[in-house]
């Protein structure tokens, strides 16, 4: 028993990891452009699609096509932020839920139109293969996604620190209006910014794609699950949605091996409500 | 009269007409387009008047249906008498959340996910309660179709007609009393500046809580009118995220804070869908989605060109004078 309560937990913080990349996504379009996007995991979605085709049609394994992937949702993020968000960011916040819930609405039923209302899912020749790691067993997929996912969250946190388009993304959250008075095109990197984020959807959706199936109703679930994540861990912090993608995945297989696996979500909510009122700023955020 | 008296009355007496002239499904389309007018008013007095923004509104009308029908259904105890109840557990827990977010200062966003959040937790925790039917549902016995019996509401669609009618009439009215009210002014004052309000004098945490409060109950009686006119309760509709968007849809596109907004905005969206399905299955389309794919589209257009709602524009056009609480006044 304590050896199957250990897989399930190492199950639980692999597939969290992969959770965090997407949540990701979410913390830096917040921390920077300061809007919600509320369509998140209905673009995690999109790209869980867009692996399942390639992976159907080019016989393309998801870890393969996961570069073009991230490369399209970043152009979508970018187009979808300037032609649309740009025009909102100064907007109160339930005038852009109320337009990111319509672009939600529109993915969703685009999926279900295109794909149709059943589960799509994809089975890779070594979805089976299992590492025997001491007493425990780890599934290969879960580990090479999970690692992919951490090595990206790796790069990304590079580019914020290194490159100078991230340090110049960093210095529009920092201070806005200083941003504008030493010539940064804040309208530009809001738009490489959203790109960005949602490119970390898109190499989320790849790996996600080996894990779990994809509906149309898994842009909305997916879209929940982020916001947990980035709460618990504390919106705008890149370490905090590392933190609490495992934690919340964790917290998903025990709540499905001590109650009732339909009841995982309660878990989850419960969690963010606790965090919200006792610790707004999330587990590693700074107070404002 | 004003003209915007006239105009009121024009549009209640079109209502008040129309099973005179319309069919069995034009009048359930009105029932809709009015159940939502009512909600969105309900909802309006939180986010237009006090400036909170509710999310998760369907909790409240999940409730309030839920308290309504399972007193009923296991008790037999009349609609009339178990919408008190429905209204209570609504304002108990509205208090419960307005309490914990404005104590502990959970402000913007992070309120809009904590009503979220209570919504989703409040689905799921329906779901595993097996006295209410969990996710297979409730469901009303459906009793006689013909009479009028509005201590246990059950009869004829037009009686439905008709009380929906009443509550949106109803709600209109006090909410127009409140807007006027020295309640609503301290309302006004803590959603434009809370911190000018409080160093006036007002106790914001109070008039924040009496407005979550006071709209968690309205909403919760248009869950009791839900139940009965439906007869059926879903966890996973019920208290479904996407209920939640649709309450507020209306209030946002008709314009928000505004008395109009709410039913000018069910007048538009509800109509909207219906001509949506109307339009795209005479041109043969059968696919699932299409739809809701325009509606989807219609939303963005309509944010996108007319951010302050189609009220504040059409009232211009018709010159008429701002409502008060209105965008005019602020």
């Amino acid at each position: 028993m304590t050896i199957d309560l250990a897989n399930q937990i190492v199950t639980g913080l692999l597939t969290g990891l992969v959770y965090s990349l997407m949540a990701l996504g979410l913390s830096v379009i917040f921390g920077v452009v300061r809007v919600v996007n509320f369509a998140h995991g209905e673009m995690t979605a999109l790209a869980m699609y867009a692996a399942w085709m390639l992976f159907t049609w080019l016989e393309l394994d998801p870890l393969v096509g996961l570069p073009l992937i991230a490369l399209l949702l970043f152009a979508l993020g970018y187009v979808m932020q300037r032609g649309l968000i740009d025009a909102f960011v100064a907007k109160p916040e339930h005038m852009q839920f109320i337009l990111l819930v319509a672009v939600a609405i529109i993915m969703v039923n685009f999926s279900l139109l295109v794909f149709g209302p059943d589960a799509h899912g994809i089975q890779v020749p070594y979805g089976f293969d299992t590492y025997e790691v001491g007493p425990l067993l780890v599934d290969k997929v879960r580990l090479l996604a999970a690692s992919a996912a951490l090595a990206i969250s790796g790069l990304l946190m590079l580019f914020f620190r290194r490159t100078m388009t991230g340090k110049a993304i960093r210095a529009c959250a920092d201070n806005l209006v200083g941003a504008r008075v030493i010539g940064l095109n804040v309208k530009q990197l809001y738009a490489v910014t959203f790109g960005i984020g949602s490119a970390c959807v898109g190499a989320a959706g790849a790996l996600l794609s080996l894990l779990i199936d994809v509906m149309p109703s898994s842009g909305p679930e997916l879209t929940m699950l982020a916001f947990i994540i980035v709460i618990v861990g504390g919106l705008g912090s890149m370490g905090g949605a590392l933190l609490g993608g495992m934690l919340i995945g964790v917290s998903e297989v025990l709540a499905g091996y001590f109650l009732m696996p339909s009841m995982k979500g309660m878990f989850s909510f419960a969690i963010l409500i606790l965090i919200l009122v006792l610790r707004p700023q999330g587990l590693m955020g700074a107070r404002k | 009269m004003s003209r915007q008296a006239i105009l009121l009355g024009l549009l209640l007496a079109a209502f008040a007409l129309a099973p005179l002239v319309a069919g069995p499904y034009l009048l359930s389309v009105l029932v809709v387009v009015m159940y939502f007018a009512y909600v969105g008013q309900a909802w309006n007095i939180m986010m237009g008047f006090a400036g909170q923004l509710s999310l998760g509104h369907t909790l409240y009308v999940g409730l309030g249906a839920y308290t309504a029908a399972a007193l009923f259904v296991h008790l037999g105890v009349p609609a009339a008498l178990g919408l008190f109840a429905a209204a209570a557990a609504a304002v108990a827990v509205g208090g419960v959340i307005g309490a914990l977010g404005f104590r502990f200062g959970v402000k913007g966003v992070y309120f809009a996910l904590l009503t979220i959040a209570f919504a989703e937790f409040t689905r799921i925790l329906f779901e595993h309660i097996p006295g209410l039917g969990g996710p297979a549902g409730l469901f009303l016995p459906v009793g006689d179709r013909g009479g009028i019996d509005l201590i246990h509401l059950r009869g004829h669609p037009l009686m439905f007609y008709y009380l929906i009618l009443a509550m949106t009439v109803g709600i209109f009215l006090l909410c127009r009393r409140l807007v006027r009210s020295r309640l609503g002014y301290t309302w006004l004052a803590v959603r434009e500046d809370q911190e000018a309000a409080a160093a006036l004098g007002i106790n914001v945490f109070r008039a924040k809580l009496t407005a979550v409060m006071l709209s968690a109950g309205l909403t919760a009686l248009g869950g009791v009118f839900f139940a009965f006119y439906y007869n059926n309760l879903f966890p996973n509709q019920a208290f479904s995220m996407n209920r939640s968007i649709e309450i507020i849809l209306a209030p946002i596109v008709g314009g928000l804070g505004t008395l109009f907004g709410p039913i000018l905005g069910a007048l538009i969206l509800t109509p909207l869908g219906e001509l949506i399905t109307m339009a795209t299955e005479a041109m043969g389309f059968k696919a699932a989605g299409i739809k809701q794919l325009c509606y989807g589209l219609s939303l963005l257009a309509i944010v996108k060109f007319l951010p302050d709602g189609v009220w504040p524009w059409l009232r211009t056009r018709l010159g008429l004078e701002p409502d008060a609480g209105g965008e005019g006044e602020s």
